[in-house]
């Protein structure tokens, strides 16, 4: 086949490069500019070379806080996709339940980040907050602000409660789009209702399933508001995940070198993983 | 194995029924002897899914039995009635292997497995499926898939019956030849008693000894193909089967006389009564010919199919067809229609009157 050359083509793209360039190419340059450079303000640079990368690489700052985020990422990932799977297999087929469910599901997503920040805080304070107190009342002693558990526990609690609903949506609209011929079958064949589940549910639901696990690995790696917010990365550094410890070095400690260097590397992180993970998931279906 | 009787099958898919309307099927009365192959034909909508769904138990039915072997089993569930259905589109396990969909139903029966292993490799080669016994089932075309929801059906050698719900929706036209044929080749093989509904005539007619026509929730003629062709006892499986269907016209029956369009017109039944809202004269367009007298028609247009000639006329009362050979001459403008007795039948409110 011969395919017709047209260099004026090109112009077609152009809108498309220049909204790419500045929402994303020209932010990102600056980065890189910093991430190779050290500065003392006035607009005056010096050439780092990669310097700065081997300084986070070997930080233990760094790898603390990167071990943080990865164990927040994967109990959080651990807990939500089960629970949303399990919530979206009790919810209602048919009837007013469906547009009640689906709304009260909602509720917590349309809520801004740094709301639900402020509400969990006030909500767990050891003295006045609901569950702070009732935890005090029962015997446990509870305070996120002084100790570790505690904070770790809360912050997950503020978590689940805020993005389950996503992966509860993402499951139903998977659960209900499975033909009910599906269902029939295995009943005349006998399937046991774990056998429906593990043999035509979560077959049937695996590409939501991958959405929802990358959206969910993707925003609890940059978690930022919410945390900052209820426990402002401590006790100490406790709950210091990625990105409050970027900030804290940026604009913190003024360390702007380093802090780029980690942007960097921090977004290579997301998109290694999301890449290998989205490979895995997708190997299969290609095959067949 | 069974004998699959419905005695008064009516369902509502509503909780309060006001009128016909309301009913997706009505009074269904059905016996079906053991190892028969027998169709549930009609268009989309007149209840046949719904009948279907009854038998293997998936829809309770509002009133009436279903008995199996003179036994009433109208409270079992699926499993229990022991029935195979294969659906319009192909449902497989998309994880599993065709082995593993293959032994499925036989694994939650807890049957060993050396002798699953029998069956199975039995089945796969009865559908030629041996070769790709190890594959992952999500990667067959179509009639693959369908081949294997029919031998999950197949592989329990006790099911009381087989039901099809059109099972060839999804299958390219040239493979529905070999699949039907295959069916049928299996009926004869394991002589089990199989049900098959769909809405398209040929596959109903090729398939089944038997072929049950449904309209509207109800059941309207029950027979062999040739019966139906021949005598169809309601003017909707007139219509309904036969391409192009029977020609129905209005008519008058004075005493023994039945007249169209003014004519007086030899049927082949004896008119006894004639208390009816509305009659109508049927024959089929092979068993009309063009004559020197009978009803006059004007010839509107005549298209040749290669096997034969249709014929579109007009006459007082309404539009007639006529298949001709397709060497036959036909005359242009006008002619006079005559259709032969043995296959002229007159209804009264749609039905034959006998």
């Amino acid at each position: 086949m011969n395919k017709t050359i047209n260099q004026k083509a090109w112009f077609f793209v152009i809108p498309v490069f220049v909204l790419v360039a500045f929402n994303a190419i020209i932010p990102l340059m600056t980065v890189v500019n910093y991430a190779f450079q050290e500065t003392f303000g006035n607009n005056v640079f010096m050439w780092e070379g990669t310097r700065w990368f081997k300084q986070i690489m070997l930080s233990e700052r760094f790898h603390a806080s990167l071990g943080r985020q990865f164990l927040f990422t994967f109990i959080i990932l651990f807990i939500q996709i089960p629970l949303g799977i399990a919530i979206a297999l009790t919810m209602p087929k048919e009837g007013i339940g469906v547009p009640v469910c689906l709304v009260l599901m909602s509720m917590p997503l349309l809520i801004p980040w740094n709301v639900v920040g402020a509400m969990w805080n006030i909500f767990a304070l050891p003295d006045i907050g609901f569950l702070g107190h009732s935890l005090n009342a029962l015997g446990f002693d509870y305070n996120f602000t002084q100790q570790i558990g505690d904070a770790w526990f809360t912050t997950i609690l503020m978590d689940v409660w805020h993005w389950t609903s996503l992966v509860v949506l993402l499951s139903y609209a998977g659960l209900r789009s499975i033909q009910p011929a599906y269902y029939q079958a295995a009943e005349i064949d006998g399937a046991s209702r774990w056998a429906i589940f593990t043999k035509i549910e979560l077959p049937k639901m695996k590409k939501v399933l991958t959405i929802a696990i990358l959206l969910r690995f993707m925003d609890s790696f940059m978690i930022y508001t919410e945390p900052f917010v209820l426990t402002g990365g401590g006790p100490g550094n406790a709950t210091a995940f990625l990105s409050i410890d970027l900030v804290k070095m940026a604009l913190g400690q003024f360390d702007l070198g380093p802090a780029a260097a980690m942007s960097l590397i921090y977004f290579f992180i997301v998109l290694l993983v999301c890449w290998v993970f989205y490979t895995l998931m997708m190997r299969n279906e290609e095959k067949s | 194995m069974a004998k699959v009787t419905l005695k008064g099958l009516s369902h509502s898919y509503l909780k309060t029924q006001s009128s016909d309307a309301d009913w997706a099927i009505r009074g269904v009365d059905i016996d079906w002897n053991d190892g028969g192959a027998y169709a549930l034909l009609g268009p989309s909508g007149c209840g046949k899914t719904t009948l279907l769904n009854i038998i293997s138990g998936l829809i309770t039915p509002t009133k009436g039995d279903i008995l199996f072997d003179d036994k009433v089993i109208s409270g079992l569930n699926p499993v229990e009635r022991n029935i195979a259905q294969i659906f319009q589109f192909p449902v497989i396990y998309d994880t599993m292997t065709v082995y593993d969909n293959l032994a499925f139903p036989l694994r939650n029966r807890k049957i060993p497995e050396e002798e699953i292993k029998v069956k199975v490799h039995e089945i796969a080669e009865m559908l030629e499926l041996s070769s790709t016994l190890n594959n992952r089932a999500s990667g067959l075309t179509a009639d693959g898939k369908q081949k294997i929801s029919l031998g999950r059906g197949l592989v329990r050698s006790d099911v009381n019956a087989i039901m099809f719900d059109e099972p060839l929706t999804v299958i390219d036209p040239h493979l529905k030849w070999i699949l039907r044929s295959k069916l049928k080749e299996l009926h004869q093989k394991i002589n089990r008693t199989m049900i098959y509904v769909t809405h398209d005539q040929t596959e109903a007619l090729t398939f089944a000894d038997q072929v049950v026509v449904m309209h509207e929730g109800q059941i309207v003629q029950t027979g062999t193909p040739v019966d139906l062709f021949e005598k169809p006892k309601h003017t909707f499986v007139g219509y309904f089967i036969g391409s192009p269907g029977m020609n129905v016209l209005p008519c008058q029956i004075k005493g023994n006389d039945v007249i169209v369009n003014g004519k007086k017109i030899e049927t082949h039944q004896q008119i006894k009564k004639s208390n009816f809202n509305k009659t109508e004269v049927g024959v089929r367009p092979e068993f009309i010919s063009f004559s020197n007298e009978g009803i006059p028609v004007k010839i509107l247009s005549v298209s040749n199919t290669g096997r034969h000639k249709i014929v579109d006329t007009k006459s007082e009362t309404g539009k007639i067809k006529i298949i001709a050979k397709s060497n036959e001459d036909i005359p242009a403008g006008s002619a006079f229609l005559k259709f032969k007795k043995e296959y002229t039948y007159t209804y009264g409110d749609s039905w034959i009157i006998e």
